[in-house]
């Protein structure tokens, strides 16, 4: 079975974005790129169906700049066999990243067999790519699931609800999903790995070897601003086992009567 | 007048609020309400009536009873291009998050994901939503074929000051599901059903200091007080304390309850990011340093083990 993995290329969790000068997204020039963390998830996952299906290959496809290809590095330093990388802004907007990655799978000239992404790109989260990519590709999808069972052609996930309950689903390969944590542990990249990986191929295509136009985007960002901050609150010490209960009480009054939210 | 669809859905018979924050910014507007399959009461119609809608259509049809991806998508695909909308709003639900985007692709149209406000300029819709889990906000603008899509999260909007009552007829109409390939066998209910992070009003979080699962007991307590939803942090989570569905933060679930209580949580920028626009923040914690202060209404320097008996006390009083 052929899999193909999305993975996208994010700021680091610590990274205290800015908004860059005309305020069409964040200023990059000193982050620090890293694998989307849900991104590592789908990878795994590919790599577990895989080891249970012989023969099978795995291809990272990402769009995004070529200032460092770590996100596809790592992944292939987990154990993926290949990489795609479509050259593009890093803030193109889902459906021309959809298109994209469709454009880059066809181009790899393999039948699909499954298609996973990361339940969301922590940069955007916009949670769109995988739905509108299986819409393209004419393929049933589940986003964002937390279970993963195959049985050949079929496959058994789980995708969580509102407070708590799962959906158990049926569907056959082909098909696209995404998924969240909690769905696997993903392993570290070993040392053989990494070296492994430096020698296996990326295949780096444009928007326009992949039949993305400029007239694709559909959606525009502007104003990129910070939140607004809020105003200093007031703090208590309750340290002092003689003050807790009356700081307690001081602060349930508090909430009650000037904040209004109990 | 633009013409708005907004795509409604029933919690336990009733409408849920996220649609009643939608329509009461859809005053000007002419706008419609759909539900996909299941039963409407009337007294929901009604509702829907007072905060704006005028049509209420409800689309039935084989497969329709429970959701699924395709199924929703080709329902509403149909009946929104005999009706020709202008733009479809959602709540940004698990269902919604999850079919939009194919229904807007059937389309080739845009979605604008997880708004936290919007305004109609005339017959345009612009959004503001937050990126990089609320480390910045962004305006988004929509371009391309018609209709445009957003989403929009709960609570975020808020319930409208005053209402434009609209018509509020109901509308039954007949819709095809079509094809379905991913189709739910079944739903394993919650061990313990509770309001959902990404809905609650009020949340109290639990991060490193809880030390280990058992101790999430003392959140449980006070929460039953509250009416709350317990969250943990990534520590927490990561350590194993909690399961990843109770992450809140960048990586875990965004939230924006009216109260939100950070027990034992240092406070790290990812964790900031995904509860930040909580509209009351309570911190609890020994180190009166902890970046969470920064963040906090009302900071309590303190060791959460005797603070948080001590709250759930208080508010056993007040709460009567």
């Amino acid at each position: 079975m052929n899999i193909f993995v999305c993975v996208k290329q994010v700021p680091d969790t610590e990274t205290k974005v800015q908004p860059n000068g005309d305020g069409t997204f964040i200023e990059t020039s000193s982050i620090k790129w890293i694998m989307n963390p849900y991104d590592e998830f789908a990878v795994e996952q590919a790599l577990l169906v895989k080891a249970a299906n012989a023969g099978s290959t795995v291809t990272v496809v990402r769009v995004g700049s070529v200032k460092d290809t770590e996100a596809l590095r790592t992944a292939m330093a987990m154990g993926a066999d290949e990489a795609i990388l479509v050259e593009a802004d890093d803030n193109l907007d889902s459906y021309s990243i959809a298109k994209a990655i469709k454009g880059g799978i066809e181009k790899s000239g393999k039948d699909v067999g499954l298609v996973l992404c990361g339940k969301q790109a922590i940069d955007d989260d916009c949670l769109q790519v995988p739905q509108v990519l299986a819409e393209m590709m004419n393929l049933p999808s589940v986003a964002v699931i937390v279970g993963f069972e195959q049985s050949g052609e079929k496959i058994t996930v789980k995708r969580e609800i509102e407070g708590g309950a799962l959906e158990v689903y049926e569907l056959n390969t082909p098909c696209v999903l995404a998924t969240n944590k909690g769905i696997n542990t993903p392993r570290y990249a070993s040392l053989p790995g990494i070296m492994k990986a430096k020698r296996k191929p990326l295949q780096q295509l444009s928007l326009a070897d992949v039949g993305v136009e400029t007239g694709d985007r559909r959606v525009v960002y502007s104003d990129f601003s910070l939140p607004p901050e809020k105003p200093a609150g007031k703090t208590f010490d309750a340290m002092d086992e003689a003050n807790q209960a009356s700081v307690v009480a001081e602060v349930v009054g508090l909430l009650r009567n000037e904040a209004k939210v109990i | 007048m633009a013409k708005v669809l907004v795509y409604s859905e029933l919690n336990k018979g009733k409408v849920k609020p996220v649609t009643l924050e939608i329509l009461g910014r859809l005053s000007g507007q002419d706008a419609d309400v759909v539900f996909v399959g299941g039963e409407v009461a009337a007294d929901q119609i009604t509702v829907l009536g007072e905060y704006g809608a005028n049509k209420v259509h409800v689309l039935k049809g084989d497969k329709l009873d429970k959701y699924s991806p395709e199924g929703f998508s080709n329902a509403l695909h149909g009946f929104i291009s005999a009706n020709s909308y202008d733009y479809v709003l959602a709540g940004a639900t698990s269902a919604g998050k999850d079919f939009l985007p194919r229904l807007a692709t059937k389309f080739d149209a845009g979605l604008a994901s997880d708004c936290t406000n919007f305004i109609f300029e005339g017959d345009t819709f612009h959004g503001t939503r937050p990126l990089f889990a609320g480390k910045c906000l962004a305006k988004v603008n929509l371009q391309g074929p018609k209709p445009h899509f957003a989403t929009v999260r709960p609570n975020a909007l808020g319930m409208p000051e005053t209402k434009t009552a609209g018509s509020g007829e109901v509308n039954e109409v007949s819709a095809d599901a079509g094809e379905i390939r991913a189709m739910i066998k079944e739903i394993v209910a919650a061990a313990n059903e509770k309001v959902d992070l990404t809905e609650a009003n009020i949340i109290i979080s639990g991060g490193r200091a809880m030390k280990n699962p058992e101790n999430f007991a003392i959140l449980d307590e006070c929460a039953a007080v509250l009416g709350a939803t317990v969250g943990a942090s990534r520590a927490a989570v990561d350590s194993g304390f909690a399961p990843s569905n109770m992450q809140v933060g960048q990586t875990g679930k965004t939230v924006s309850p009216s109260l939100y209580i950070a027990c034992g949580i240092s406070g790290a920028i990812q964790h900031l990011a995904g509860m930040r626009t909580s509209k009351v923040i309570v911190a609890i914690n020994t180190d009166p340093d902890a970046p969470i202060f920064t963040k906090a209404d009302y900071g309590i320097v303190g060791d959460l083990y005797t603070i948080v008996p001590l709250l759930t006390e208080e508010l056993k009083k007040v709460m009567d």
